[in-house]
């Protein structure tokens, strides 16, 4: 059976913790071997999530963040970022380009640059229980180990 | 992130280094908003050559810059952004809005 590696964060919905959790997830998911360029989509989708947190799970508040990362079949990684916030009324809605709750400070842009980096993203959410987001990505091994 | 700043002849040209996430967005917009109220510039350059992250907070940093400067009938461009940042701005289709002039690919 294929060993499955994994890291749990847990963290308030600060703001100054955004790069934190991208950098952290990165440093995970640099273990399959990724390109520069697979690492800092990773990188951009999770600062996508963990921001949609702060801004819309929690507004005006510290609520808790938690993410986990796992390597599946030692190509893939998932990423599941998770929060007890308020949760999105309309998913549906939530994912359209330029469509946010959130005025001038957001572009909108969350859920489609999310969708454009990774492979797969599913959204899970319940209005006052919170949202889960979970995303994957294929790494294409380019060494081969000796 | 840092915002350097250049004014020339009306232009004002900005250069963003380092990361423009939502934890630097509002800051960075703070300090954007007083340099358009000092300088009242007709073109504004937004230089991303320094940018090595960029999500889409500095979408909406972008979006904002150029909406100020068509409030003010001036004009507003984005200039060499690379690598990352060039991703996340071809994803969200902004040149539909805003002139992007890149380097060569």
């Amino acid at each position: 059976m294929a060993h499955t590696d994994y890291i749990k964060l847990e963290f308030p919905s600060r703001s100054v913790n955004e790069s934190f959790a991208r950098a952290t997830v990165a440093c995970f998911a640099a273990r399959l071997d990724p390109t520069l360029e697979e690492l800092s989509d990773i990188k951009t989708a999770v600062s996508e999530a963990v921001t949609n947190c702060i801004v819309h799970a929690y507004p005006g508040v510290i609520g808790t963040i938690w993410i986990r990362a796992k390597i599946v079949d030692e190509t893939t990684i998932e990423i599941m970022v998770k929060d007890n916030g308020v949760g999105i009324p309309d998913i549906k809605r939530a994912r359209e380009p330029m469509y946010t709750t959130g005025g001038d400070d957001r572009s909108g842009m969350g859920f489609t640059i999310m969708e454009s980096f990774m492979d797969k993203v599913r959204v899970r959410s319940a209005e006052g229980k919170g949202t889960t987001v979970f995303m994957s990505r294929k790494i294409i091994r380019k060494t081969s180990e000796i | 992130m840092k915002v350097y700043s250049q004014e020339n002849n009306g232009v004002l040209r900005l250069s963003f280094v380092g990361e423009l996430d939502h934890h630097d967005a509002k800051s960075s917009m703070k300090t954007i908003e007083s340099l358009i109220d000092e300088y009242l510039p007709h073109d504004c350059i937004m230089d991303l050559s320094g940018l090595n992250f960029m999500d889409s907070s500095g979408i909406a940093v972008i979006l904002r810059v150029n909406k100020r400067m068509n409030d003010m009938c001036g004009k507003a461009w984005v200039e060499n952004p690379a690598g990352q940042p060039l991703r996340v701005l071809d994803a969200s289709g902004i040149d539909r809005v805003i002139k992007v002039f890149t380097k060569a690919r």
